[in-house]
């Protein structure tokens, strides 16, 4: 009882870390994406840097970075060990997404913002009125992947000692009870199953038009 | 006075130049169509006077006041650039429709944003938006597409999505209305109900300028025919003397190869 109770706890903390980085990482990718398609080269060419060196390196070494970082190098040790796995799980999706934002956007035709413009639309209308929701719907399978596999890696926080799910349950395992293991595998496909039921049925909702 | 002067326009993408100071003159009410052939810059001059590309000289001056003057060194502002650009509707060569939108939204999304923008808007609302939604319904009905308001644009033919890019053009009243090889896109026998549009449309004496290979169509509908070449306006005058007896060499190889086709 004792055990399920731990898992479930774990849990909790698996789906904070899910919703925190979700509500975070979102914003904070477009962000990132309009700084890779400014035409200011300076800012874009750091921007697109930044991105390849978070795409590039494993989310596990930034966990590690993001925990040791600041005590080694100007003496500020991170004790709230779930706020360091926060930064660098949003930093990390952040830069997946924005990648995600600026295929979608790039694969707007070209007459789409030039219809816009010569209905005497503003740029920003013609970004809110006619590409958003164009750029939604052809984003919304590739944003399911990477939402899914948020759930899934926020497994990794244990390798900083957040108490998650994993965490919780490999203690029992290395006392030879092996149920929990599996018991938070259920967990996981659990909140998988219910999240694709979910992407699914947006994407009938889109599914209204082609194109 | 004319409606719209457009005056020793130049226009180089890099090292090609593409315009080689055109200008041409047209009065209200009149159709001009411009032939030519591929990659004598049609397209550019008209998105060079409707401000799709901004031209490196030359004017634009509609109902005589100056909405474009490469000289000026001083940039436009956005919002300035927007006002000139709402003197003339644009009908390109693949529709640009919004797909999210069916076909009356895609009509009305426009008007009903620069409503937005009217002092009276607020306290007059609901008489606007209404009226703009009444006029909607009369241009799409001009196009003959009334049985498909409520139809998406992947649920149209080439020749109906057309159509509703011509009635979106009208639905904010252009003082004149550019075609871009409109039936260009579309299978041959579908070319006929956009033409018919058109023809509707210069019975109404409505100000147009036609880029198009439609060679008897443009005989057909136009006022005047404008030849380019090479970046430059080869030969100009009514149907009878440019397509029937074209005088410059250029213009008389052109329709040769058409005609051939
Ligand atoms: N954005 C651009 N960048 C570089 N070159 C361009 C651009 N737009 C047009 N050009 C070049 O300018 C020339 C004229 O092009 P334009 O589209 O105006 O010709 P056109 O008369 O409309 O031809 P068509 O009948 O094939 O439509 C072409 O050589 C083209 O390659
Ligand atoms: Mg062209």
């Amino acid at each position: 009882m004792d055990a399920l109770q731990q898992l479930f706890i774990g849990f909790g903390m698996n789906c904070l870390l899910f919703v925190l980085t979700l509500v975070m990482a979102l914003p904070l990718g477009l962000i990132i994406t309009f700084g890779t398609m400014t035409k200011i080269k300076p800012l874009k060419w750091v921007m697109k840097t930044f991105v390849w060196i978070i795409r590039g390196t494993p989310l596990m070494l930034q966990l590690f970075i993001v925990l040791y970082a600041p005590g080694i190098l100007w003496h500020h040790p991170v004790s709230n060990r779930m706020g360091a796995a926060l930064v660098a799980f949003v930093i990390n999706y952040a830069a997946y997404f924005s990648e995600i934002f600026r295929g979608g956007i790039e694969s707007i035709p070209k007459g789409q913002y030039e219809a816009g413009q010569v209905l005497g639309l503003t740029k920003t209308q013609v970004f809110f009125k006619i590409v958003l929701f164009q750029v939604i719907k052809r984003i919304t399978p590739p944003m399911g992947n990477e939402v899914i596999t948020l759930v899934k890696d926020t497994a990794l926080a244990r390798v900083i000692s957040v108490a998650e799910i994993l965490q919780n349950a490999y203690r029992y395992a290395s006392k030879g009870i092996i149920w929990p293991l599996f018991a938070s595998g259920l967990y996981f496909l659990a909140f998988t199953g219910v999240l694709s039921i979910l992407l699914s049925f947006v994407e009938k909702k889109l599914d209204y038009y082609k194109g | 006075m004319a409606i719209l002067e457009v005056k020793d326009m130049y226009k180089s993408f890099g090292k090609t130049e593409v315009l080689k100071g055109v200008g041409f003159t047209m009065e209200r009410g009149e159709v001009i169509s411009i032939l030519g052939s591929s990659g004598s810059g049609k397209t550019t001059l008209l998105r060079c006077i409707n401000f799709l590309e901004r031209a490196d000289k030359g004017r634009v001056i509609v109902d005589g006041n100056v909405i474009f003057d490469g000289s000026d060194t001083a940039k436009k502002s956005p919002s300035e650039i927007r006002k000139a650009q709402l003197n003339f509707g644009m009908v390109f060569q693949q529709f640009n429709l919004f797909p999210q939108y069916n076909v009356l939204e895609n009509v009305v999304l426009a008007p009903k944003l620069l409503a937005k923008e009217r002092p009276d808007f607020k306290k007059h609302k609901k008489e606007i938006l209404a009226e703009i939604e009444e006029d909607a319904r009369d241009v799409i009905d001009k196009v003959g597409l009334t049985e498909k308001l409520m139809n998406y644009p992947c649920e149209l033919s080439g020749g109906q999505q057309q159509r509703v890019s011509i009635a979106r053009a009208l639905a904010l009243n252009p003082k004149i209305l550019f075609f871009d090889e409109p039936t260009s896109a579309l299978d041959p026998e579908l070319t006929g109900e956009i033409l018919r549009v058109i023809r509707s449309l210069a019975d109404k004496k409505i100000t147009m300028v036609i880029v198009t290979h439609e060679i008897g169509f443009a005989r057909n509908v136009s006022d005047r025919i404008i030849f380019m070449d090479k970046g430059v306006v080869a030969e100009e005058g009514s149907p009878e003397e440019v397509i029937d007896n074209p005088k410059n060499e250029r213009t008389r190889e052109f329709l040769k190869l058409i005609e051939q086709k």
